[in-house]
């Protein structure tokens, strides 16, 4: 097969009528690109050559373009230009700021006896401690979460000693959207572990929250482009000053010896204008999928018996509708969903696509069975009445036919 | 029309309307359920064929059905078809229903076979129930066996086409409800015509090795090493089984199996040793001379008929071939119906099967069809 065919001959073309019969709601898992995103790659994907380390004019032009993106992203989370370092992606980002900052703790003779993480945390934070503590001998200290999914703030206390090297807090949960109480989270650190370096997954608060308050609670902020309608393979670390990371891959030096490797222009530029265009639209968005899931969550709730809201009575993100629905796996309910055309989520999957059992859910007390029944539909800028509509008009139906 | 004579499967299974059947196809990622999910591709079109593939083990391991590159395999062969592909993740089912119990049956004593249990409760049971979930009729495997349809309406299980990759022997444990929701496409087909089969169609499986051993244990550390990362492996005493004479130490007596020679060594007169008997509590292998290896007959419990039971003659017994392994003889028996138990005794006494082997009965009269199955006691 080639990728370069247009003939008939190419990668079957998906007919229209059916992505337009279908409802996406799996926003969290990656949000379709935003047109006037793709408009601003294609722009620079147009332009001369040019490697933004090189000495000639047209490495000076992607060096300026890569800058502009850089400062884009600096004003738009109340940092400053230097503070921004691209990644490859939340996932690197995330281990940058866990490896990074450890190493550099013990580089400078701070603490390193115990890392700490909450139980509820992304697979990219939660193994990356798991990796640094059995790596370097440093206790790892899971922190576990309320039956509503929000952070233990006592047992955060308990566990952030003066030996600890790094926490790291989401912003937002990936799973539930439950929004975690990061300004008490810093202020229990800042009092209980004042040498400990503050890091923040903000990936699935990117589309919904102000960045700004996380950046100036922590001392590491990781997002992600492609949650918020950039591409996949774009991410940043803003890293605050007076923060030092040690840098995880060896090479040229770029980003101030924090990130080696050939910048990547194109996805700097998507991550800037996808954070662009989220500021833009996001409290006229927060309104209206909030409407949005005020009514599939209503709708669902009189429409299928014993369903339950997850995280139902703590703050969350508009864009994550989290269900439980007893006597239904998730991974039979996503099958009988796709073959009715909703695009859903089961939680965490593994490599080979399998659905695995979410620690999610097991931290926030259920369960292995239970944690195998949560259910996943995810909102976005351009998810619609007709999306809701049509989950609305099959959810009870696929969960009926299940419990058959 | 395609002529080839495997063809003929669809006639014979499914003898009812056939152009509304939705199928689920078991994919393992290997070369021959990939041409199992082509033929239900060629009978039923893509629109009513799926693809699934079980995630089984999340250990280490190097073979068998659910490592990435297989779970790879079976997605890329499914997309060269243009059907849908599933993983289901049925790891915590597997771990309960067949690594325990092969753990557990060692540490008795009992040397389960765990491809079986498999089949039992993954395969025929927890499959075929999420299959019905979703809405399809049927559930096809790569098993080179066939699954056909009498003229009274019930389902045979037969001896698949090719004789030296027979494995009804590993389906035996099946009964009606099961078979008339499987579809076994290959049944018909010999192995070089399904590496044939699946050159033609230019399916990345095809010149793929058969899988060998047991799927979640690995070949460099073997048995002993998955067992002794379980359970506590003790050392035992091997004794004579005439005289009582201790003849030397045996490394781990749950890792002896009844029949086995290997690591017995020789005896004065210089005849190779069996292993007739095992004792956990006293940690104690008993071994004979060759003619001590063979008893007249074995008894089963975990009966599956799938029939249901024979008719039996005044003496409540019926005659049978017993299988007592995956490519062993069909042996001349007659089995006596015990309550819930079957006794065997074979026409001339037979190598002692281990407990916990399943033994597969074949119909005498008919000596490809399965009657039924049992597991030693």
């Amino acid at each position: 097969m080639s990728l370069l065919s247009t003939s008939a001959d190419g990668p079957r073309p998906r007919s229209s009528s059916g992505i337009s019969a279908r409802a996406y709601l799996d926003w969290a898992a990656t949000a379709p690109l935003r047109p006037e995103v793709g408009a601003a790659m294609a722009a620079q994907m147009a332009r001369p050559p040019g490697n933004p380390t090189g000495a000639h004019a047209e490495a000076r032009g992607a060096r300026r373009v890569l800058d502009d993106a850089r400062d884009l992203v600096a004003s738009l989370t109340g940092v400053s230009p230097g503070e921004v370092v691209f990644t490859s992606g939340g996932t690197e980002a995330d281990g940058l700021a866990i490896h990074g900052a450890f190493d550099a703790q013990v580089a400078q003779g701070g603490p390193s006896g115990a890392v700490v993480c909450s139980a509820i945390e992304h697979h990219a934070v939660l193994e990356a401690c798991r990796s640094l503590a059995s790596r370097s001998g440093a206790e790892l200290r899971l922190v576990g979460v309320t039956p509503e999914g929000v952070v233990d703030l006592e047992a955060l206390a308990a566990a952030c000693t003066v030996d600890v090297a790094v926490v790291s807090v989401m912003a937002v949960n990936n799973e539930v959207g439950v929004i975690q109480p990061i300004d008490r989270v810093a202020a229990t650190v800042r009092n209980r572990a004042p040498r400990a370096v503050l890091h923040t997954d903000a990936v699935q608060a990117a589309p919904w929250l102000d960045l700004a308050p996380l950046a100036e609670q922590c001392d590491l902020v990781t997002l992600s482009a492609h949650k918020m309608g950039g591409p996949v393979g774009a991410g940043v670390l803003l890293v605050r000053d007076g923060i030092r990371i040690q840098a995880r891959l060896d090479g040229g030096g770029q980003e101030r010896g924090r990130r080696s490797g050939t910048p990547n222009v194109v996805g700097a530029v998507g991550m800037a204008a996808a954070l662009e265009a989220t500021v833009r639209d996001r409290t006229h968005t927060t309104a209206r999928v909030m409407e949005l899931r005020h009514r599939l969550e209503a709708g669902l709730a009189a429409g299928v018996p014993g369903i339950a809201v997850s995280g139902g009575g703590a703050l969350r993100v508009p864009g994550i509708c989290h269900l439980r629905i007893p006597g239904v796996e998730s991974e039979a309910l996503v099958v009988v969903l796709d073959q009715m055309g909703v695009a859903s989520s089961a939680g965490a999957s593994c490599s080979s696509g399998a659905t695995e059992p979410s620690h999610v859910l097991e931290a926030m007390g259920l369960g292995r069975t239970e944690a195998r029944t949560g259910l996943r539909l995810s909102l976005g800028v351009t998810t619609s009445d007709e999306d809701v509509d049509r989950a609305l008009a099959v959810v009870p139906g696929a969960v009926a036919q299940l419990r058959d | 029309m395609s002529t080839v004579p495997w063809q003929s499967f669809l006639a014979l299974s499914r003898n009812c309307e056939t152009d509304e059947v939705r199928v689920l196809v078991a994919m393992s990622g290997g070369v021959d359920s990939s041409v199992a999910a082509a033929l239900c591709v060629e009978a039923w079109g893509t629109e009513d064929v799926v693809g699934a593939t079980l995630k089984l083990w999340g250990g280490a391991s190097d073979s068998g059905c659910c490592s990435v590159a297989d779970v790879d395999d079976a997605r890329r062969v499914a997309d060269q078809l243009g059907i849908v592909h599933h993983v289901f993740n049925f790891a915590d089912d597997f771990e309960r229903h067949v690594v325990e119990p092969y753990v557990a049956g060692h540490a008795e004593g009992r040397t389960p076979n765990p491809c079986i249990e498999c089949n039992r409760h993954l395969k025929f049971d927890r499959l075929l129930e999420r299959a019905r979930a979703l809405g399809f009729d049927a559930v096809a495997t790569g098993h080179h066996a066939r699954c056909e349809r009498d003229d009274d309406g019930s389902w045979r299980l037969r001896r698949g086409a090719d004789t030296k990759k027979d494995q009804s022997y590993v389906l035996a444990m099946l009964g009606q409800e099961q078979l008339a929701q499987t579809l076994l496409p290959l049944g018909g087909m010999i192995k070089d015509d399904v590496r044939a089969e699946a050159a033609r169609l230019g399916l990345r499986t095809a010149a793929k090795p058969d899988s060998q051993d047991v799927c979640f244990i690995r070949s460099d550390t073997g048995r002993a090493g998955f067992l002794g990362d379980r359970i506590t492996l003790h050392p035992g005493r091997m004794v004579d089984a005439d005289t009582g004479a201790d003849l030397g130490p045996v490394e781990a007596v749950e890792l002896v199996t009844i029949g086995q020679r290997r690591g017995m060594g020789h005896s004065t007169d210089g005849r190779r040793r069996f292993v007739t008997a095992v004792d956990l509590p006293s940690r104690r292998v008993t071994v004979g001379p060759p003619e001590a290896a063979y008893a007249p007959g074995l008894t089963l419990s975990t009966i599956a008929w799938v029939a249901g039971p024979p008719p039996v003659g005044p003496t409540g017994a019926f005659p049978a071939l017993a299988q007592c392994s995956a490519h062993g003889p069909a042996l001349p028996a007659v089995v006596q119906v015990g309550d819930e138990h079957l006794d065997v005794t074979f026409a001339t006494p037979q190598r002692r099967v281990a407990p916990g082997q399943t033994v597969a009965l074949y119909d005498p009269d008919h000596p490809d069809d399965v009657v039924g199955s049992g597991v030693v006691t």
